[in-house]
């Protein structure tokens, strides 16, 4: 399809592609590589948007990996090769060089409009004219199509997407599009400071896609000089679990997700078997007709309904503090699989305030995104930054006191560590007694509990503690945890 | 309506086909869906969709049903639904009147009577699968069921045939076109993502936003509609606990015309905001951050 892979066809281009989607930490099995090629069979392969959703509705299993996959199909199966203008072409001056001015009025102006695909046309020009580093750099280099480029010096080493957004400088043009779309409104309708709101974030939108799409052009036009793999590596943001949130090495961390997902649902089942064999519920005439039949119609043995299984409830309260930094990645790992086992579950983060985080743990999310949006949180730190047990469990309490009710499982996840607060046990006392089940995980060697500022042994009288430092030892747990 | 390699009639001919007759029954497809619509009916395997609330997940399964002129045929997943009633059950009541109707009559005779056709109740799954007509098959909200019921799935959705001890084994003489929605409240097993063809139905761009409002509320105008879209959109990029979706704008629209209000001034946004949102956390959030106060 492209320049590079003319002689080894189709199939093997697909192969590629799938092996790039999986060093990208997106999972695809033979089956739908295969899948993937008979999309490719009956798929008019030069409508490029349908064959973009065609391979994604084949190889993909979860929303979270749409972005990798895009990021790679843009390299993969680009748009076209060399610079690809559309109709919108950039401004110059007299002496040959980009006309920056003209450039930005051009580019407000189809902000103001919202059109869409100007702008990407735009982005493509400005990559082109604005973002080539070395040899080619120069004047006109990008020129209006091809014929520019090649009469002017060698081809551009590089393309650089802050070298373009930097001239443009997009951000500063928020004040004139809004003063743009404010007399546009004056005339049909009233002032509002709500119009306005809407404008302002309506524009800062835009530009942030205009940014986006000018990264975008960059990595391709990129991988075109130094090639698809080198622009893969890092051009495309990497998926969740192998950011290094700490020292531990990417194979170490692979082994981790590999113990703790199934970790999850064995926690799930488990909950699970104990409700079912719980108790009796009302006589299920169905199956008592059905046994009266041995016994000529008449219903001497009384069937009961199997109580409904109803969904375990889960509540977790991870300490993100300083202190527990290495631990939080661990945590952040053991709720996203415990996310994706169970439907009810409610997530609070906590150092001296507490926050509910529930929304961020969607399925694939991106686990240091979801670490650092989490620390951005207003009410995760009420006062000095460091670990409060006692405030946070009193804020927790008030602020969520219907979150844990008798049909819930409350885990706590964090070291005791109390910096000499308050340790808050009976606020915490009364949380555990109206749970079902409560247990604290604490990431310390158990010899350390006690020692110093943990209030460890205090808080295990109050509920059980388990210490929990390695995966092994956390499948332990989870395996020792509510014995069915 | 067209036929595949293998002989089994398949229902559109190219992706424009899609959209174009989903487009005539009144449901605005983007590319995406109407690309996965049109994979599904070609490979004959079951499409996963997942999206937010309020996207038009079910509201597509009908859309294919009546475009295509087939029959609709929905399971709708609840917690506790088990084999009883997703694929078949014997009408045990009626077997007992059978029974005592025929004292005397020859046991063997009697046994081959009551595990017959006339005994047995299918439910969606089977009815599907029994169908000759063309059928569209909706598994509905398939994450809100228990695990064991994704292996049933499994069974039914690999090979469209099912085994009834007494019957034999039943398959599908036409593989219904089935459309697994799912809300993503917890992950589906590998095993059934690997079976279907998977799309995230997300929301709609601002310009398909705006035909589908013209299309569902004609009445309103243009220029409102659009301005309705922005507003919709804006909210979105807030961090609400629940995203207006396209329901959701379809109702503001219906609201506005209800109200007979010609311009959406910041009096009419604050009087209608909580048809959009739901929750009243979110109406604070989006009133102070947007200042409507």
């Amino acid at each position: 399809m492209t320049a590079t892979t003319p002689e080894r066809g189709l199939p093997a281009h697909l192969v590629d592609f799938v092996q790039a989607l999986r060093r990208h930490h997106v999972d695809v099995g033979p089956g739908e590589t295969v899948d993937a090629a008979a999309v490719m069979a009956e798929i008019d392969l030069l409508r490029r948007e349908q064959l973009r959703e065609g391979l994604a509705a084949a190889l993909l299993r979860r929303s979270g990996q749409r972005q990798t996959f895009d990021a790679l199909f843009e390299l993969w199966w680009p748009l076209g090769q060399g610079a690809a203008l559309g109709e919108v072409a950039l401004p110059y001056s007299e002496d040959g060089s980009v006309d920056v001015d003209a450039l930005r009025d051009l580019l407000a102006e189809l902000l103001v409009d919202g059109d869409t695909a100007a702008l990407s046309e735009l982005a493509r020009a400005v990559v082109d004219g604005l973002g080539a580093l070395g040899a080619g750099r120069g004047p006109g280099s990008g020129g209006s199509g091809g014929e520019g480029r090649d009469g002017q010096g060698g081809p551009p080493s590089g393309f650089s997407s802050y070298q373009a957004l930097n001239s443009v400088k997009p951000e500063t043009l928020l004040a004139r599009v809004l003063a743009e779309l404010r007399t546009r409104r004056q005339a049909d309708a009233a002032d509002s400071p709500f119009a306005e709101e809407v404008a302002r974030r309506e524009t800062r939108a835009r530009i942030a896609e205009f940014r986006r799409m000018v990264q975008g052009e960059t990595t391709r036009r990129g991988s075109e000089i130094r090639g698809r793999e080198a622009a893969a590596r890092t051009g495309v943001r990497r998926q969740a679990e192998q950011t290094d949130f700490l020292s531990a090495g990417a194979d170490t961390l692979a082994d981790l997700r590999r113990r703790v997902a199934p970790l999850g649902r064995h926690l799930a089942t488990r909950l699970a078997a104990r409700r079912r064999r719980a108790h009796r519920g009302p006589i299920d005439m169905r199956r008592t007709l059905r046994r009266s039949m041995s016994t000529g119609g008449v219903p001497v043995n009384l069937v009961h309904r199997r109580p409904r299984p109803g969904r375990p409830e889960l509540v977790l309260l991870c300490d993100v503090s300083g202190s527990v930094a290495g631990f939080s990645h661990f945590t952040m790992m053991l709720v996203q699989a415990l996310r994706e086992q169970f439907s009810r579950i409610r997530i609070f983060c906590f150092v001296d305030g507490c926050v509910e985080v529930t929304d961020l743990f969607t399925p694939g999310a991106d686990l240091a995104g979801i670490l650092t949006e989490v620390h951005s949180r207003r009410g995760l730190v009420a006062w000095s930054g460091h670990s409060d047990y006692g405030r946070a469990f009193e804020r927790f309490a008030d602020r969520w006191p219907d979150a844990v009710t008798d049909r819930s499982s409350l885990l706590v996840l964090g070291d005791a560590r109390t910096n000499h607060q308050d340790p808050g046990l009976g606020v915490l006392g009364a949380v555990v007694a109206r749970a079902r089940h409560a247990h604290w995980l604490n990431p310390e060697p158990q010899r350390q509990w006690g020692t110093g500022d943990s209030a460890a042994i205090e808080y295990g009288r109050v509920m059980p503690m388990h210490e929990c430092r390695t995966a092994a030892q956390l499948a332990g747990v989870v395996g020792g945890l509510l014995p069915v | 309506m067209g036929s595949d390699a293998t002989g089994r009639t398949t229902f559109f001919d190219s992706v424009d086909d899609v959209l174009a007759r989903l487009g005539e029954v009144g449901y605005l497809a983007s590319t995406a869906v109407a690309t996965t619509v049109f994979l599904a009916d070609r490979l004959g395997k079951p499409l996963l969709v997942e999206g937010p609330a309020g996207v038009g997940k079910t509201e597509l399964a009908r859309a294919v049903a009546e475009a295509t002129h087939a029959g609709l045929v929905r399971l709708q997943c609840y917690e506790g639904i088990d084999e009883a009633r997703a694929l078949y059950e014997w009408n045990h009541a009626k077997q007992l009147l059978r029974i005592q109707a025929s004292q005397g009559q020859d046991w063997d005779a009697t046994r081959d009577d009551v595990f017959s056709e006339e005994f047995l109740l299918t439910r969606p799954l089977l009815t599907a699968i029994r169908r000759d007509e063309p059928t569209v098959l909706l598994v509905d909200e398939t994450d809100k069921a228990d695990v064991e019921v994704e292996g049933l799935l499994l069974e039914v959705l690999g090979d469209f045939q099912v085994t009834v001890p007494e019957l034999g084994t039943i398959t599908a003489t036409q593989r219904p076109f089935t459309l697994l929605t799912s809300n993503a409240t917890r992950e589906l097993s590998e095993a059934l993502k690997r079976r279907c063809l998977f799309l995230h139905l997300d929301f709609p761009d601002a310009e398909l936003e705006r035909r589908i409002v013209a299309s569902r509320v004609p009445q309103l105008g243009e220029a409102l509609a659009e301005e309705l879209v922005r507003i919709i959109g804006v909210l979105r990029g807030l961090d609400l606990r629940k995203a207006p979706s396209v329901s959701e704008t379809i109702d503001w629209a219906r609201t506005l015309v209800a109200l007979g209000l010609d311009t959406l001034d910041d009096d009419a946004v604050r009087r209608s905001l909580g048809v959009v949102l739901k929750h009243r956390a979110d109406l604070v959030k989006a009133s102070s951050e947007l200042r409507l106060n």
